[in-house]
């Protein structure tokens, strides 16, 4: 909560102040109502400005469910319908029954070299439905609108379809369902989802806090409650203000030599006697969060460098008048009083993190994995990198499928970002 | 049977009580305390280690680049063309569509971010300003892909509208640069603000005092007393449009291309970066290697702003306690 401070009060005074001042200068009298003027002028610009800033939000925002929801024309090779036994549709068919439909619908040899590959009772019923999606039913999404074309048009969508398309069935397709959290990637855009995506980013995200809260927080301590003036404090203060403007992509390198490359012994998991772990490929979450965690590190140090200065030298000075050694003032009231900002900062830094595309990418996140990460030294794919790879493609329905997976993001961000202000406005103390 | 080691504790209890009260006055190591000192010491000197770590990676596979005798140094700072087939490696060209998105966001971001600020600090009321400030703090977190996907599927569209199809290409640095300074102006605006409001109230009373008024306070007294703060948040935007990458990647479009032209599509040095390693590139190829040259550029670039943008700092720098 934050208190009105007196300077609010005397706010609306603010003109009355110049004619107050001019009694007894009689040169500035003149221009006061002009000052004001250009004042007010400048007043309605300031204001605008940060109109238009909400504005671009609102259109981000607007964009992505404009994305995320609308018609959609597809046409089958066969129809769904004409595969539903007993009325259950087929994705919710037990596994022996999408066998006998590939059964009948594959000619022998296709059914036979897919058999092969892996034997039809070994596989899950999930992956049984997507081959009967791709070698069956065959889906194909002909063309999607957004959300507004599919509300203010739609007399036009049905003319269009019927005409270009007298084959395709045209649907309402919400592209941010609840399939999309807990389907597993797919070629297929329909049966795509962002399951391992999501636990990818969070198992980075994990290792990164583990590694940049601690070691931020004990850097910024170490800067502004112990360093001396010293050459080697300047250069790490120096160095810190520094690495906060080195782009993102440059510590993906870093990651990517160092991590991935040099120490690919332990980030793959060989060094533990992690199963599958191929010694030579740290191209793992391990790798992924270490190299997040380096990212945001100066940023969580200089926030909280920020957040300790904002203390009152008083304190302190309390502090030891009553005994109390270094190290007990900064545990007791230094960091207690600064708390709320340092987690502030770090915790929007995290969130700054879970979304970060370009260090993934370079460090070569694998961008098609249908199966769970199962610990760190499991090879990944990541949100962010998953919404690249659809927007990165060109047709369509794969932007519908990355507005609905940014949603998801968002989401998620949004929920990391509560945090940060429910422990903002819960352990904020006002001291000045 | 414990109380003589109770009492050999006590014993060591009450001269160690009597050593503190006869040396209460002098400086006393903890050892506590200097191992905690020694590992925050170790936590900062971690940040010096990153540093070397980046330059030496990128200089060593730089050189390496460098040291492969289809490449001379100065080839690769004077040729027009970028195309590892065909062995050309001219950086102009990656760099000039680095310039130009980056040119174009802080066109947007920096009158915008600025406006902002000073009306969230000298003019909003408080309850404005808590509605305002975290809700630009929203924009501000939102990764950059978002942006991206935005870029592609939004401002590119506009700008066509806007501009004719002929003129616009699919891909193109305008639409790629206008969206970054949408992403760079929250950071200028929260940074700048928090840079306002930290000025110290008896300023701002002083100068009413002397009969300025609203504008001329913020104008003239606080701005100028936050400008240290400010031109950090302005360089720190600077460079965060030059690292950007994955608006670039999906907006700015995929291929080198030396051109002028806002609305054709070119390749910034990010974009290209992302876009090689993402596919499938042996660690012993030369594009692998002249990725790394491009980085070595990418982070000289920023830490040449930087050290601008300290000095301007250090120069102007207020302190008020």
């Amino acid at each position: 909560m934050r208190e009105p401070t007196p300077l609010s009060d005397n706010r609306g005074d603010a003109s009355k102040a110049p004619q107050l001042a001019a009694d007894g200068d009689g040169a500035s009298q003149g221009n006061i109502p002009r000052r004001n003027r250009l004042g007010k002028i400048w007043r309605s610009v300031f204001l605008a400005s940060t109109v238009i800033g909400i504005i671009a939000l609102t259109l981000l925002m607007f964009n992505i469910t404009n994305g995320s929801l609308g018609y959609m024309a597809v046409e089958y090779e066969i129809e769904p319908e004409s595969l539903v036994v007993d009325g259950v549709p087929v994705e919710n068919l037990p596994s022996e029954a999408l066998v006998k439909i590939l059964e009948d619908n594959l000619t022998r040899n296709r059914f036979r070299t897919l058999d092969r590959q892996t034997p039809m009772q070994e596989r899950t019923q999930a992956e049984l439905v997507s081959l009967v999606y791709d070698n069956v039913i065959e889906p194909k999404v002909l063309m999607t609108w957004p959300l507004i074309d599919s509300l203010l048009r739609e007399d036009e969508i049905r003319q269009e379809v019927s005409r270009e398309y007298p084959k395709a069935e045209l649907f309402f397709k919400v592209w941010f369902t609840q399939d999309l959290w807990t389907s597993p990637q797919s070629s297929n855009p329909l049966l795509a989802g962002v399951r391992t995506a999501i636990l990818g980013s969070l198992w980075i995200i994990f290792i990164t806090i583990l590694f940049a809260l601690p070691v931020g927080t004990g850097a910024a301590i170490y800067l502004e409650e112990y360093a001396h003036d010293t050459w080697i404090n300047r250069t790490i203060q120096t160095n810190i203000n520094n690495l906060a403007g080195v782009p993102s992509i440059i510590y993906g390198m870093l990651g990517l030599a160092v991590f991935v490359r040099a120490m690919s012994v332990i980030t793959s998991g060989a060094l533990f006697n992690i199963p599958d772990a191929t010694p030579d490929n740290g191209r793992t979450i391990l790798s992924a969060g270490l190299t997040l965690a380096l990212l945001i590190l100066p940023v969580v140090i200089i926030n909280a460098q920020e957040a300790l200065r904002a203390v009152p030298n008083s304190l302190r000075e309390a502090s030891y008048g009553l005994g109390a050694t270094k190290w007990q003032t900064i545990w007791a009231h230094v960091l207690p009083n600064s708390l709320a900002g340092i987690m502030t900062g770090a915790i929007l830094s995290i969130s700054r993190a879970f979304g970060e595309t370009a260090p993934l990418v370079v460090i070569g996140a694998s961008t098609y994995i249908t199966f769970d990460p199962q610990n760190i030294f499991s090879k990944f794919t990541a949100l962010p990198i998953q919404i690249y790879q659809w927007t990165a493609r060109p047709q369509a329905e794969f932007h519908n499928l990355a507005a609905a997976a940014i949603l998801v993001l968002l989401i998620l961000q949004l929920s990391i970002n509560a945090i940060a202000i429910i422990l903002r406005n819960r352990y904020s103390r006002r001291l000045v | 049977m414990t109380t003589e080691a109770e009492a050999a504790a006590y014993q060591a209890r009450a001269t160690r009580q009597a050593n503190r009260d006869k040396y209460a006055l002098t400086k006393k190591t903890h050892l506590g305390e200097a191992i905690i000192r020694g590992f925050l010491f170790a936590c900062a000197a971690l940040t010096i280690l990153t540093t070397i770590g980046i330059v030496i990676i990128l200089l060593e596979e730089a050189v390496r680049f460098f040291l492969t005798p289809e490449v001379s140094m100065r080839e690769f700072f004077t040729d027009t063309v970028w195309q590892p087939k065909i062995s050309r490696f001219g950086i102009l060209p990656l760099l000039n569509a680095t310039i130009m998105t980056t040119a174009f966001a802080m066109l947007v971001a920096i009158p915008f971010g600025m406006s902002i600020a000073i009306y969230l600090s000298e003019y909003a009321s408080s309850r404005a300003r808590n509605i305002i400030k975290p809700t630009l703090e929203v924009l501000a977190g939102i990764p950059t892909v978002v942006y991206g996907y935005f870029a592609l599927t939004f401002m590119t569209p506009v700008l066509r509208l806007i501009f004719g199809s002929n003129t616009v290409g699919v891909y193109n640095t305008a639409s790629a640069g206008i969206v970054m300074g949408i992403l760079i102006l929250p950071l200028v605006a929260t940074m700048s603000e928090d840079a306002l409001s930290a000025v110290p109230r008896s300023l701002r009373e002083g100068a009413y005092g002397l009969g300025a008024t609203k504008l001329e306070v913020a104008l003239k007294i606080v701005v100028p007393a936050a400008i240290s703060g400010i031109a950090a948040a302005v360089i720190l935007g600077i460079s965060r449009g030059i690292g950007e990458t994955m608006i670039v990647a999906l907006a700015a479009g995929a291929g080198p291309n030396l051109t002028l032209n806002p609305f054709k599509g070119a390749e910034t040095i990010t974009g290209h970066i992302v876009r090689i390693t993402g596919g499938d590139v042996s660690y012993e190829s030369i594009d692998y290697k002249s990725l790394f040259a491009l980085a070595l550029v990418l982070f000289l670039f920023t830490l040449g702003l930087n050290v601008i943008s300290r000095r301007i700092v250090r120069k102007f720098r207020e302190v008020y306690e």
